[in-house]
């Protein structure tokens, strides 16, 4: 491998004269690593450990008739076995800890379970072989029930109820629709205007995080009435707050130490060892062990979802993408986990790093009965992008268009207004593509040589949020009723038009979080050397190409030829539209509402709400 | 019915109880406190928990426990000579061939075990040395860096 | 049988810190005695290196050596709140914490040096090796470890900070979307070049050429550490794994390594890696989190390498050996595509 810092680039906006920051220094832990004494959760050893295995669902849906446990409890080396009474607060849903979602997940499975691989009991022996010994004699008897495990399938009217919690097979969002919307432009309009448009669907296959150190967690009771739980958890504080809530204790009794963890890839953010470890130390005042072997790693483990993606593009001959539109599929297994969390992330990354003047999108975070899924690298991210950036090839080719310079041609810059409008800023794409291009010899014209982030970004409709059309479909149950497909073009039903410019002032202003005074950096010594303000529309600058050609000149010209349209930005050739809002040209539609003004007084969100259930380490209130 | 065994860990005699059917991992862990082999996957299949017994690379979470009797196990928590790092411990951390740290002391033994026998290795041969071993953070090429350095400097170890 | 050569290209950025924000993170730092610091955190550290980063950043901001720095973590009885190591918010939202707590501990050390050398704190400096003096006048200092003594054993004064870093909480418009996912993004293109074999339909990625654009490299080497072994895990993902080969049905889920698949130490693709720094305004040091971002560009610039190489559209992963066959025979055979950017 060979690594160059191309410090040629951006050298304006930077200061590189630091003492520590920048430079190669050895890792902290570097030395317990190669010496194998590095503190990972399982290297606390414990006289009279006990360990704990599931009982664990063969089916991918059914009733519970009967569990029977009795002979398991009479086994060689078992001290207890643990199921649903034995939790205080059985049900919890992991972002509840900021208040985002309903308790929709059991610890421990009660009268159904939902994916193959549920656990219904915990059982805890005085060792590994024990507890499975005695998994294998509960016999639990089952009525199968109908499943679902298509996303698609699921959202269906006859499709089974996999979580009972959310019965359309949907997560709730602002207990309105049955998925996230975003909405930026007019789509049809869009479409009607392009001269060709290319869909496609894209699909992300489960991933295991496969970190090498499996989850776990080991709970001690430790002196003064408190409980030491070590962990591979990510979130430690994710994880005192939930075993706090399920086992219904207060906090300070709970000392959680972890940090030293071996790998996670988000793998490890679903705090179900600790209350399950936790609980059994409680019931058995004896230091507990819950480790996953590597196989409930891979098929119990919450795995990167299995995400669906539909994309349509209306686009001009001459490459500019005028219209989008976004059908996404978080498939979140039988529980919500944070698939709720990853359909808005993937909805404020849409239409990716490209500034297209129509932008719509319905997200769904579906149920079916598979092991739910969690986070990954990249989480909401990963599987969108392998559709956009596949689909960018479509559309290349389907213009006949070199793909970098479709790209660029498309690129977001400083200043363009993003689909979840709020303006861009500082961004690197185009520079990113150039620098590539360069060094492989992949021969890029001129113009797209010495395109530039800074330049051109903003101009004219570019940097306003354009009259939008919105609609009303998709509530809540809707779907079940009516088996309204799932596209935002699907529904024939009425359709509103917000107004050029319109915005919610939305909290929180863009990149600028409000620190108190006494929590303010020293902005001199913050790396920055020219602030950061945004480029001003300027003529083409004279000199070079911004991507100076090192010793391996790459060619810069004898692209393509392009037509004229190509040195302007992409949409600033769109008319902007300067009226005031226009009504709805649609007869059925219903007249505008009135405009409402936003009253900066209303708060869009409560915070540190206390309400009975909910856990004691609220931070905020999300809408759901 | 527990069987008493010795062996030389890291140079030095223990002696343990083993279960039957116990493996070597949980017996080093356990029995005998050395934590630097790791448990990844009790199936062989990722290589954490390598040591050496006689001077090659096994695999501890495979191994009987009973087998290792009247033998010699290294783990790299015996690769140092009291503050002297070992030259892979070394070229490992230079070579910033770890990250999480994990998978760590099995590369290091299944390393050892390559120089051990073959001090001057082509690429190829570090990879096929340290096929057995998984790392999922660091795309192994700066492990392999890392071991063909330290096959560079290698003095007398 | 030939082997068909294709090149695909794909470029993405990605939103650095928790989306939407209502996340905080806490750190505390304090001296010791001898004027070295402890940083108090609850971070994670699961490889990508926030012991090590947080030390750096305290380090800098405090003005001392890296060596005179350690970072504690993850202790609930000692640690301060943070929400975790995940969403690429490690380093944006614990970093600003740790700078915010090391700017206080600093501005105690300047008024205790200050009142040491009886000068207004504010006309003091550090030299980052250990020393503190008088702007302009190097020979008049005082060791930090002096400063320290004196602030606790003659001034009663504490040399500590603390620091907290919260992007209040963005709502979600449920008509529209608008929202405040997050402040900074970072960015990456790339360039693989494959080869895909048209009788058994095996794809090897023979060259990856890369930027990776990431605001500041805070420590290079753990960067690059990131970028390496990310760029590695979006092979695997692109060509190997899956916990469900024939999703959606749930049939033969692997449950051990042989059946879940990764390239192996023999399968590293030469990687030529250009790093971009524009640091982000809210980012500590401008430095965007690497982490999560480095895989992403991978999976499509490898599907549209296979579709250079020989036609066929690969839009479900991961693309194994049977995808690649089916799409060929639909084909009626490999339709490879010419070289891109010639």
């Amino acid at each position: 491998m060979v690594v160059e810092y191309r410090k040629d680039l951006f050298a304006d906006e930077r200061a590189d004269d630091f003492d520590v920051v920048g430079k190669p220094i050895l890792r902290q832990d570097i030395l317990g690593h190669v010496t194998g004494r590095s503190p990972f959760y399982d290297d606390h050893l414990f006289d009279g450990l006990l360990h704990m295995r599931c009982v664990r669902s063969p089916h991918h849906h059914a009733r519970i008739r009967s569990v029977d446990a009795s002979g398991a409890e009479r086994m060689a080396g078992v001290v207890k076995v643990l199921s649903a009474r034995d939790v205080p607060v059985n049900v919890n849903t992991l972002l509840s800890l900021i208040n985002f979602g309903r308790d929709d997940e059991p610890l421990l499975a009660t009268d159904k379970v939902s994916y193959v691989g549920q656990p219904i009991l915990a059982i805890v022996a005085t060792s590994v072989r024990a507890a499975e010994a005695a998994v294998q004699a509960v016999r639990v008897d089952y009525e199968e029930l109908p499943f679902v495990l298509d996303v698609e399938e699921a959202l269906k009217p006859e499709a089974p109820v996999v979580n009972a919690e959310y019965p359309n097979n949907t997560f709730d969002y602002a207990d309105t629709y049955d998925h996230q919307k975003l909405r930026f432009g007019d789509v049809d309009k869009g479409f009607a205007e392009a001269d060709h448009i290319v869909e496609a669907t894209y699909q992300m296959s489960p991933i295991e995080q496969a970190p090498i150190e499996t989850c776990g967690a080991i709970a001690a009771p430790e002196t003064n009435d408190r409980i030491t739980v070590y962990t591979s958890t990510q979130g430690l504080f994710f994880s005192v707050g939930v075993t706090a809530k399920q086992l219904d204790l207060n906090s300070a009794r709970l000392h959680f130490i972890g940090g030293t963890v071996g790998g996670g890839f988000g793998g490890k953010v679903d705090s179900h060892h600790e209350p399950l470890a936790a609980l059994a130390c409680l019931a058995t005042g004896k230091p507990v062990k819950y480790m996953w072997d590597r196989a409930e790693e891979m098929q119990v483990g919450a795995p990167r979802g299995g995400e669906r993606w539909k994309i349509k593009d209306g686009v001009a001959r001459d490459g500019r993408i005028l219209a989008r539109m976004f059908t996404g599929f978080f498939d979140a297994g039988a529980f919500t986990r944070l698939s709720s969390y990853a359909v808005q992330k993937s909805t404020g990354h849409l239409p990716g790093p490209y500034s297209i003047p129509n932008v719509a999108s319905n997200v769904y975070c579906v149920y079916t009965n598979r092991t739910p899924s969690t986070a990954m690298r990249g989480f909401g991210i990963t599987a969108c992008d392998f559709a956009i950036e596949r689909h960018m090839d479509k559309v290349a080719r389907a213009v006949g268009m070199d793909p970098i310079e479709l790209r660029i041609l498309n690129a977001y810059r400083d200043g363009d207004m993003k689909a979840h409008r709020r303006a861009a800023k500082n961004c690197a794409l185009i520079e990113s593509c150039q620098v590539v291009a360069q060094k492989t010899g992949w021969a890029l014209s001129g113009e797209a040589m010495r395109a530039s982030s800074k330049i051109g970004g903003g101009e004219g409709a570019l940097g306003l949020i354009p009259e939008t059309v919105i609609d009303e479909e998709g509530r809540i149950g809707e779907r079940r009723r009516t088996g309204l497909g799932p596209e935002p073009d699907a529904g024939q039903g009425a359709r509103r038009r917000l107004p050029q410019g319109h915005s919610a002032h939305n909290s929180s202003a863009f990149g600028n979080a409000p620190q108190r005074e006494d929590m303010a950096a020293e902005q001199e010594r913050s790396g920055f050397k020219a602030p950061m303000a945004p480029t001003a529309p300027a003529p083409k600058p004279a000199e070079p190409a911004p991507v100076a050609p090192p010793a391996a000149a790459a060619p810069v010209t004898g692209g393509p030829s392009l037509p004229s349209a190509y040195t302007a930005r992409p949409a600033a050739s769109l008319p902007t539209p300067p009226e005031p809002p226009r009504p709805a040209p649609t007869a059925a539609a219903p007249p505008p509402p009135p405009p409402q003004p936003e009253d900066p007084a209303r708060p869009h969100f409560q915070r540190a709400v206390k309400r009975p259930g909910v856990s004691r380490f609220l931070s905020g209130t999300r809408r759901r | 019915m527990k069987t008493p065994i010795t062996f030389t860990l890291n140079g030095e005699e223990a002696a343990v109880f083993v279960d039957p059917g116990g493996n070597l991992l949980d017996v080093l862990r356990r029995g005998c406190g050395d934590l630097s082999p790791k448990y990844g996957c009790g199936q062989g299949g990722c290589g954490a928990c390598t040591v050496m017994i006689d001077g090659e690379a096994h695999i501890a979470c495979l191994t009987l426990a009973e087998t290792v009797a009247g033998r010699r196990v290294d783990t790299a928590g015996g690769l140092a000579d009291g503050p002297d790092l070992h030259p892979l411990q070394i070229a490992f951390m230079e070579g910033f061939a770890a990250q999480c740290g994990y998978c760590t002391p099995g590369m290091l033994m299944a390393a050892k075990a390559l120089l051990d026998r073959n001090p001057n290795p082509t690429r190829a041969e570090v990879d096929e040395a340290i096929s057995g071993n998984l790392c999922r953070c660091t795309g192994y090429e700066p492990i392999i860096d890392a071991i063909l350095e330290a096959a560079k400097h290698r003095g007398a170890a | 049988m030939t082997i068909h050569h294709g090149r695909g290209f794909a470029c993405i950025n990605y939103p650095i810190g928790m989306n939407l924000g209502g996340d905080p993170s806490q750190a505390l730092v304090h001296a010791t005695p001898d004027g070295k610091f402890k940083v108090a955190l609850s971070s994670i550290d699961l490889g990508q290196g926030i012991k090590s980063v947080g030390r750096q950043l305290a380090a800098e901001t405090l003005g001392v050596p890296v060596e005179d720095v350690y970072v504690d973590t993850a202790d609930s009885d000692t640690g301060p709140h943070d929400m975790g190591s995940f969403a690429s918010r490690g380093t944006h939202r614990m970093g600003n914490a740790i700078i915010r707590a090391a700017t206080e501990a600093r501005r105690q050390m300047l008024e205790a040096a200050g009142e040491e050398l009886e000068v207004d704190a504010a006309d003091l400096v550090t030299d980052g090796r250990g020393n503190i003096h008088v702007k302009g006048a190097p020979s008049r200092s005082i060791t930090v470890e002096d400063t320290a003594i004196a602030a606790q054993f003659t001034q009663g004064r504490t040399l500590a900070g603390r620091g907290i870093f919260l992007v209040p909480l963005s709502e979600v418009d449920a008509d529209t979307g608008e929202m405040t996912p997050v402040s900074s993004f970072a960015h990456a293109a790339l360039i693989v070049d494959l080869t895909v074999d048209d009788e058994t339909g095996e794809v090897e990625v023979t060259a990856i050429n890369s930027a990776y654009e990431v605001g500041r490299a805070l420590n290079p080497k753990l960067v690059e550490q990131q970028l390496i072994g990310g760029a590695w895990m979006g092979v695997a993902h692109a060509l190997y794994e899956t916990t469900e080969p024939n999703y959606p049905d749930r049939a033969h889920g692997p449950e051990d390594f042989n059946h879940y698949l990764q390239p192996g130490p023999g399968d590293v693709v030469p990687h030529h890696i250009s790093v971009l720094e524009r640091p982000a305004p809210d980012a500590p040091f401008g430095g965007k989190g690497p982490g999560e971002m480095c895989a992403n560009p991978v999976l499509p610039a490898i599907a549209n390498g296979v579709f250079n190489a020989v036609g066929v559209e690969c839009d479900s992963l991961p693309i194994t050996p049977e995808k690649v066959l089916r799409g060929l025979r639909a084909n009626g055979g490999a339709r490879p595509q010419g070289t891109p950017g010639r």
